[in-house]
């Protein structure tokens, strides 16, 4: 990476957007960042839906700009925005919504809708996806790309151990017994499918807010301002992870990649794996044999934290860019087209409405897995966010790929991530 | 108008549109990066405040960072003397008359001309645990496979390996110029005092690559702070720090932690090492590699 030659390009993509503003200026163009977190079509979905909202609003232009995953979104758009370019709206990491609005970046949605109508669709989404959207009672974010973390597991493999590939495990135990029964190696003794992988890399403590939630504990409070590394619950639900490699043998040791996990996955070299649902429909498109998903198993509980982008609305918005903004949100969450997106690409439609539509309805009965990520909302808790939250993830981060390396003890590693996030959340208090 | 003054106003037009450049986009930021990193982070509504050193004594007592410059001088000292001797036994293979000698040049060369995110995307499933292009070739063999990045042992030398494969050909390419500089009087000189091929070249040739090989193991040097498209697609600086680079470790302050003024203070220390690297290669080359 070449710092300066970055400074050229934003300054050259800020004089193109200036001479775009004023070649059009009797329309209201706006411009959105958005993440891809996954593979897959999420780029030709977000387009055919902008296609359809121009058409039948021809007085607004929307440049959508896809970005890489939720930093470098984040990344890009507060550069731009700090450049002076307009960016009205974007979808950024849901956990984002403290820094957002510590910076005084984004607007409540509250200060944006004006009708009855337009404030009932603030109420219509999910409760659970809320949880990451809400400051001190106002709604900053729109649900739209939003997840839970799933089983994915081969049901070919399933049979192959012996095992009834319609009951996948619903406990700790069971996922232990049957992914013992389903690691097979070769002659040499090697291993040449694992029983389960959960990805290590891009987003541990997303995955080990699992096993903690599984067992009892919520990782952080609703302000923000206070995380819970090190309790007990904690330190036994990484001590569970660690032990499915190097005590049960069915996860490979060391740490697991986020992004070619799916392709082992594909590839039979693991016949169970947690991922975003996110990653559905690249699954079903790809997989040359017959898979299931599932809900997380439960230890204490079930549960998986939720996960994704939410839209936001920019503080420095014209009047009439915000009524823009607005209809440009509730047209790409009416219940029709959060039904298309969740077909697109597995992600939960995020209101119970679109789950009405006769588009979802089909889908759902020819393809029932679509809908265990929204099941599983009942379940679901917030997902880590806290002021500061990518240094205070990082810590989490990096007390569990110690441990998962072997380089460290639950314990310590987690007494170390605890002691980090003090130093930084003490300011917040 | 004087002459005189014409010939200065002519020159400092010529030599403004570079330095109106080279002033905003280098100079500046380097002495606001200095600024910075004497004041605090600002918080949304609160401005950032002069606090003297203390990012500086943040830094010293900040595990990641040592962690950085560890793996930093592993990075640069493990992949440097490789890249060099490949890329000379390269240059001396292809800069003879040989069938197919254009072809094997530009193998040798392609991996300069792709860009590093492109690469790391590759190597990224050639590192792939169990059904990765190593893995495969290791489990047809018998062998066991590797996580290779998810652990910690192997994940920087995996690093280190996509740098010696993409920076050797470039590397080439400057030693080949080199040699087809070497005079013929002092080949046929070699020849005629019968000289063994394996002796010139440790006698006659390596000595006279040495201008070029100073000029590369600097830039080479410096290319290892520079350079860090590859930990983003490939480890993201992890496991637990594994892979931490200075760079992408900046990165990260800036661009995920929202931390300017630490991102800042890192960004004196990287320059520091590059100026002292940059000036030292300047006095090297002109004290010791003079042989004609």
């Amino acid at each position: 990476m070449r710092i300066p030659k970055m400074k050229v390009l934003f300054l050259a993509m800020a004089l193109v957007a200036m001479a775009a503003g004023t070649a059009l200026a009797a329309k209201i163009n706006l411009t959105m960042f958005y993440p891809i977190a996954v593979g897959g079509k999420p780029y030709q979905v977000i387009n055919e839906l902008i296609q359809d909202f121009e058409s039948k609003n021809p007085d607004i232009s929307v440049k959508a700009v896809y970005y890489g995953n939720y930093d470098d979104t984040r990344t890009k758009c507060l550069a731009a925005i700090k450049a002076g370019e307009p960016v009205q709206l974007s979808v950024l990491f849901s956990i984002d919504i403290f820094d957002l609005v510590n910076q005084d970046l984004i607007l409540a949605w509250e200060d944006v809708v004006q009708t009855d109508e337009e404030r009932a669709w603030l109420k219509s989404f999910y409760p659970a996806l809320m949880a990451n959207s809400m400051y001190e009672g106002k709604t900053y974010g729109i649900p739209f790309q939003r997840s839970t973390i799933v089983m994915y597991y081969n049901k070919e493999a399933f049979r192959e151990a012996g095992l009834d590939p319609e009951k996948p495990p619903a406990t700790w135990d069971e996922l232990v017994e049957m992914g013992k029964k389903l690691v097979k190696k070769d002659a040499n003794g090697q291993v040449v499918r694992w029983g389960l992988s959960i990805p290590s890399t891009g987003y541990p403590y997303w995955m080990f807010q699992c096993f903690a939630i599984q067992n009892g504990l919520e990782l952080m409070n609703k302000e923000g301002t206070e995380v819970y590394f090190n309790r007990p619950e904690s330190v036994e639900a990484l001590q569970f992870w660690h032990d499915l490699a190097y005590k049960h043998g069915i996860m490979p040791k060391g740490t697991t990649d986020w992004g070619t996990l799916r392709q082992r996955f594909l590839e039979g070299n693991t016949a169970m794996m947690w991922h975003t649902t996110g990653n559905l429909t690249p699954v079903k498109e790809n997989a040359p044999f017959e898979f299931g998903v599932a809900m997380l198993p439960a230890h204490k509980r079930r549960g998986s934290p939720t996960g994704g982008g939410n839209f936001y609305i920019f503080k420095h918005t014209s009047p009439e860019e915000r009524a823009a903004v607005l209809k440009f949100v509730k047209f790409m969450t009416e219940p029709i087209n959060t039904a298309k997106w969740s077909i697109g690409t597995g992600y939960i439609a995020t209101r119970p409405e679109a789950y009405e539509t006769d588009l979802l309805k089909e889908y759902v009965s020819a393809f029932p897995a679509a809908t265990v990520a929204r099941d599983q909302l009942e379940y679901a808790v917030a997902e880590l966010s806290t002021y500061e939250t990518a240094r205070v993830k990082k810590f989490l981060d990096d007390a569990i790929q110690s441990v998962l390396t072997d380089n460290a003890t639950p314990k310590e590693a987690l007494d170390k991530a605890q002691e980090g996030a003090d130093r930084i959340l003490r300011r917040y208090r | 108008m004087n002459p005189k003054i014409a010939r200065h106003v002519y020159g400092w037009l010529l030599f403004s549109p570079a330095a109106i450049f080279f002033i905003l986009f280098t100079h500046y930021p380097i002495v606001r990066s200095c600024v910075l990193s004497f004041f605090s982070n600002p918080r949304g509504s609160k401005p950032p405040r002069f606090v003297g050193l203390s990012n500086y004594d943040y830094l010293i007592h900040d595990p990641i960072f040592w962690q950085a410059l560890k793996n930093n001088l592993i990075y640069a000292f493990g992949t440097i003397p490789i890249t060099i001797s490949l890329a000379i036994v390269m240059a001396v293979w292809v800069n003879r008359r040989m069938p197919g000698r254009a072809f094997v040049r530009a193998a040798y060369f392609t991996p300069t001309i792709l860009p590093m995110i492109a690469i790391a995307n590759i190597w990224l499933f050639f590192y792939t645990p169990g059904v990765g292009l190593f893995d495969s070739i290791l489990n047809a063999l018998g062998y066991p496979g590797r996580n290779w990045l998810g652990n910690p042992d192997t994940a920087l030398l995996c690093l280190m390996v996509i740098a010696i494969w993409k920076d050797a050909g470039f590397f080439m390419i400057f030693y080949l110029a080199a040699l087809q500089g070497i005079p013929q009087d002092v080949v046929e000189a070699g020849k005629i005092e019968g000289a063994g091929r394996w002796y010139f070249f440790r006698r006659v040739t390596f000595p006279l690559l040495m201008p070029t090989t100073v000029f590369v193991v600097f830039n080479a040097l410096i290319n290892t702070f520079r350079i860090v498209d590859h930990i983003f697609i490939l480890t993201k600086g992890g496991p637990d720090n594994a892979t931490q680079l200075l760079l992408y470790y900046l990165f990260q302050n800036a661009f995920e932690f929202w931390d300017t003024a630490y991102a800042a203070t890192l960004t004196v220390v990287i320059m520091v090492i590059l100026m002292t690297l940059a000036l030292t290669q300047f006095k090297v080359l002109e004290r010791r590699t003079h042989y004609q």
